[in-house]
């Protein structure tokens, strides 16, 4: 079982810790993990990508991520300037940041995948109090897949930030993952 | 304790058990993070009779390091690309003054054009330097290496720089499960560094002053053997590890499927892609195996020429170049293999970055084996020249 997983967003929205914090956590749900970035221009607001390989056997392959099972968008504003679908599989699903509907991002984007939207950001103002969407993403990529329980993100947010942004980061993934597990029943 | 952590942390937490006196380091990426959670815990209390020097540049960095490590310190650097050039007037004496000095290069490539990513064109640039030179495919074998880099280096047969070579980005960014060794393992196994010869005014002794032409060239042939004694006392060193830490790395080499026809050779990450690949081609009914060259100085010429000894077709992977030959793998590679005669095809790929995805490794590779392939420059958009 090897299940690949990319990350998409702009520099400064936390697309890299995205696919960190979920390598720490799957390998607490008892997986091999491995995440890394691709290595653009460090500044804020660039698109930047990020990638995530779990497997239950030791991963030795480190090539970029082409041909995804799960494709999670953090950024609405993407889509014009990345192809986020380049390359997701037919059985794959993309789970975006998005303020209209399912249905509406999937006839955008004329992908046979399935698609997830979940209004991010809104959760991210709300919860944060900025447009950080990676804990949120974060949360709505385990409740649409079911790789990851509850409590394993909680007790990887509790390893990964210090001081108030735990709480609030906690707080995010949970409401994520609600809505998703809601809207996949 | 096995923990999902990111390279930079493998190696910094490795450097830490080793209990090294001096670090001096200048950042650079990729290779900033590993100093910087080496200052944090030098800030923290956690590095015990251990000073953290900040320097002006990575000139400085290892001028200091030359002067602490005379002085009988245990010291430790890290950094690559033009930092390393930069560093290497400096190390070029170090290696000459017989300085157990052990460098961290997280591979980057060289400007200009200006590239901030990954290839092996820094370390390659450092080969006659008299440094010795692991490869390591990921960050367990990483901080596996560091305890055994001093073990090595300081070895009084040996006195020798040791460089451990990390793709940067690759490794140094990636987030995986490593084992984390504990101190007492460590302990166990790398004795405090206590050289017979340091500067010390109680005896004053020089280190690396004039040598005219009447003496100076035995102190070259002295690296030399030095660089041979090294070859075996690795050999033991690796198989030490092997047992104290329950992870074989193997030798010089590791030899996957040696009864192959066709062999594939790579160092560094790629080797992991590669494993991939020579699975998926042996399935398809190829015959290939896969060489992972670990020590690049001292070469293993014997173990090269033993394990290759019935190989119809060596593929090379080469992911440096010098400029009006070729990949520089792929040289010494047919340097040790003279006088033998298999087929050898050398790709060179991956340079500044650029990704060299799975499947079109395996066809490369594959169609190598095929007789479809010829050697040269491989994944880059053909392009016309402007000559103004």
């Amino acid at each position: 079982m090897l299940i690949e997983v990319r990350f998409h967003g702009r520099g400064g929205q936390g697309v890299v810790t995205a696919a960190d914090f979920l390598a720490i956590a799957g390998f607490k749900e008892g997986y091999y993990t491995l995440s890394f970035p691709t290595f653009g221009a460090e500044k804020r607001g660039s698109p930047v990508a990020s990638f995530l390989r779990i497997s239950d056997e030791p991963i030795v392959v480190r090539d970029e991520i082409y041909n995804p099972d799960y494709v999670v968008v953090l950024d609405p504003s993407i889509f014009e300037a990345v192809n986020v679908t380049s390359g997701l599989k037919e059985s794959g699903m993309l789970i975006a940041n998005y303020p209209k509907s399912s249905e509406d991002l999937k006839a955008f984007l004329k992908t046979n995948s399935k698609v997830l939207t979940i209004n991010a950001t809104k959760i991210a103002m709300k919860i944060l109090g900025r447009p950080t969407t990676n804990t949120t993403m974060v949360g709505a990529f385990a409740g649409a897949t079911g790789l990851f329980k509850l409590e394993t993100l909680k007790e990887t947010a509790e390893e990964f930030f210090e001081g108030p942004l735990k709480e609030r980061n906690v707080l995010a993934i949970e409401e994520a993952y609600r809505y998703m597990k809601e809207v996949c029943r | 304790m096995k923990k999902v952590v990111r390279g930079f942390y493998s190696v910094a937490y490795a450097v830490k058990l080793c209990k090294p006196n001096i670090i001096c380091a200048y950042p650079i990426t990729p290779q900033t993070e590993i100093v910087e959670n080496l200052a944090l815990m030098y800030a923290n209390g956690e590095l015990e009779n251990c000073k953290y020097i900040t320097a002006e540049s990575e000139f400085a960095a290892a001028s200091i390091l030359v002067g602490a490590s005379a002085a009988g310190a245990r010291t430790f650097t890290a950094t690559c690309s033009q930092g390393l050039i930069l560093m290497s007037e400096v190390l070029f004496n170090a290696a000459g003054m017989r300085l157990p000095i052990v460098i961290v290069n997280t591979n980057r490539a060289l400007s200009a054009p200006l590239s901030i990513w990954n290839d092996l064109q820094d370390s390659m640039a450092l080969r006659d330097a008299g440094i010795i030179q692991v490869y390591v495919e990921n960050n367990q074998e990483a901080h596996d290496m560091v305890p055994q880099a001093y073990k090595i280096a300081e070895d009084k047969r040996v006195r020798l720089p040791f460089m451990i070579c990390m793709d940067g980005y690759k490794l140094t960014h990636a987030y995986e499960p490593v084992d984390l060794l504990d101190q007492n393992v460590v302990d166990s196994f790398l004795p405090p560094y206590s050289p017979e010869v340091y500067l010390t005014t109680k005896k004053p002794v020089a280190f690396g002053c004039y040598a005219p032409p009447h003496i100076y060239m035995e102190f070259r042939v002295a690296m030399q053997r030095a660089m041979e004694r090294a070859k075996e006392i690795m050999e033991k060193v690796f198989a030490d590890w092997a047992e104290v830490s329950g992870r074989n790395w193997g030798g010089h080499l590791e030899v996957v499927y040696p009864d192959s026809k066709n062999f594939v050779i790579a160092m560094g990450s790629i080797v992991g892609l590669l494993r991939k690949v020579v699975e998926e081609l042996r399935n398809e009914g190829i015959s290939v195996g896969l060489v992972k060259l670990r020590t690049f100085r001292p070469f293993p010429v014997q173990e090269l020429r033993k394990s290759l000894e019935n190989a119809e077709k060596i593929i090379v992977i080469d992911r440096s170049v010098s400029f009006g030959y070729e990949g520089n793998l792929s040289i010494e590679l047919k340097s040790a293999l003279y006088g033998m005669s298999p087929e050898v095809i050398s790709f060179i790929l991956g340079l500044g970055g650029r990704d060299v995805p799975k499947d079109f490794l395996k066809e490369l590779v594959k169609n190598a084996i095929l007789g479809k392939e010829k050697s040269g420059f491989k994944g880059f958009k053909e392009f016309e020249e402007v000559i103004p």
